[in-house]
């Protein structure tokens, strides 16, 4: 046999979890702190650097939007990584099915809104002209 | 039952040997999946949705940036020391939630109670901030009603201030919750939603603070 479970009586008994799923003292307590602490200082450099982008000369002016935009994304994953616990782990392949969805569904609205309204915008007739037009 | 049992009962081609003890795996084999898995994948089902909202009122805000009607664009209005305090605050109370949670699985009613009182406190400053912002906007004759622009900027960031404020009455339940039920199971998972929640509103956030915020606050030459 080489997988031997201990089925202690009563020992999984109003615990939120089935046998077989490692015991809660096995996540150290100083292991997960340092996760978040870890999560924090990245999350707080890359918030940092987007201050930073605004205002430094340091990176090609007109490329400083796309640069909060990428930072941004970072930092997102950052959080979904070290505080919202979104892993590989094979209990955690729904929820990563989830988000992608969401996350397709979030650059269709966001970008197919800027596409289409942008290409409106461009078609439509100058204001003053159509103010012409409806005397 | 022994494992050997188990071990028949299952097709032993799926996995190995762990998810034969009835863990569910994730990819089709095993036991149902514990509890704490199944609410914590619908609640994170609702926060999608919830997020896809938000990334309407986003496209809403892109569109109109520039519709300001004459009135004031987003740089002369936003001050990003204001924004870099709400920030913190909110990252920082992201934080100890995560310590909270910590707690809640150390049954530590203490460190519980105090890590969800910064938590709230924090929550509680971002919003006067932000209140004290926007009232400010009014005061310069910036409200919703002045432009497109100013309509869809007070929509998107007051609906996150919407949430933080439901977040905090969430927060002060579950605060009571836990001092006067205890650790309950139960508890413990209705505690994993709001902390779900609570980060993904610090993720909002940091949409808000970059791409309103700062792009808002770059020379208007040097924009798309």
């Amino acid at each position: 046999m080489s997988h031997e479970v201990d089925y202690e009586a009563g020992s999984y008994v109003g615990d939120d979890r089935v046998p077989g799923e490692p015991a809660a003292e096995e996540h150290s307590l100083g292991r997960e702190v340092r996760g978040y602490v870890l999560g924090l200082a990245l999350a707080v450099a890359l918030t940092v650097a987007s201050f930073w982008a605004v205002e430094t000369h340091q990176i090609y002016r007109p490329g400083a939007a796309v640069a909060l935009l990428v930072l941004a994304v970072a930092q997102m994953g950052i959080h979904l990584i070290f505080f919202l616990h979104i892993t590989t782990a094979p209990d955690n392949a729904n929820n990563v099915l989830a988000l992608a969805f969401g996350a397709l569904i979030v650059c269709l609205v966001v970008f197919g809104s800027l596409w289409v309204m942008g290409h409106l915008n461009q078609s439509m007739v100058p204001m003053d002209q159509l103010m012409q037009m409806q005397r | 039952m022994t494992t050997s049992a188990l071990r028949f009962a299952h097709d032993p081609d799926f996995g190995p040997p762990e998810t034969v003890l009835g863990a569910a795996s994730g990819h089709g084999s095993g036991g149902p999946a514990p509890k704490r898995i199944v609410v914590g994948y619908g609640f994170w089902i609702f926060l999608l949705s919830d997020v896809i909202m938000f990334s309407a009122f986003f496209a809403a805000y892109a569109v109109l940036f520039k519709n300001t009607a004459g009135g004031p664009t987003a740089h002369d209005l936003f001050d990003l020391r204001n924004t870099a305090v709400e920030t913190g605050c909110l990252l920082a109370s992201s934080f100890t939630c995560g310590m909270a949670s910590l707690a809640v699985g150390q049954r530590n009613q203490k460190w519980t109670q105090i890590t969800l009182l910064i938590t709230g406190l924090l929550g509680l400053a971002f919003l006067l901030l932000e209140f004290h912002e926007f009232s400010g906007f009014v005061a310069r004759g910036a409200g919703p009603s002045r432009s497109a622009f100013l309509s869809a900027f007070f929509t998107l960031v007051g609906c996150h201030g919407v949430h933080v404020s439901a977040g905090l009455l969430w927060l002060g339940t579950m605060m009571a919750q836990f001092y006067a039920k205890g650790f309950r199971q139960d508890i413990r998972h209705r505690f994993l939603c709001f902390s779900l929640f609570w980060h993904a509103l610090d993720i909002i956030w940091v949409a808000i603070f970059s791409l309103v915020y700062l792009v808002g606050t770059l020379p208007p030459e040097l924009l798309p």
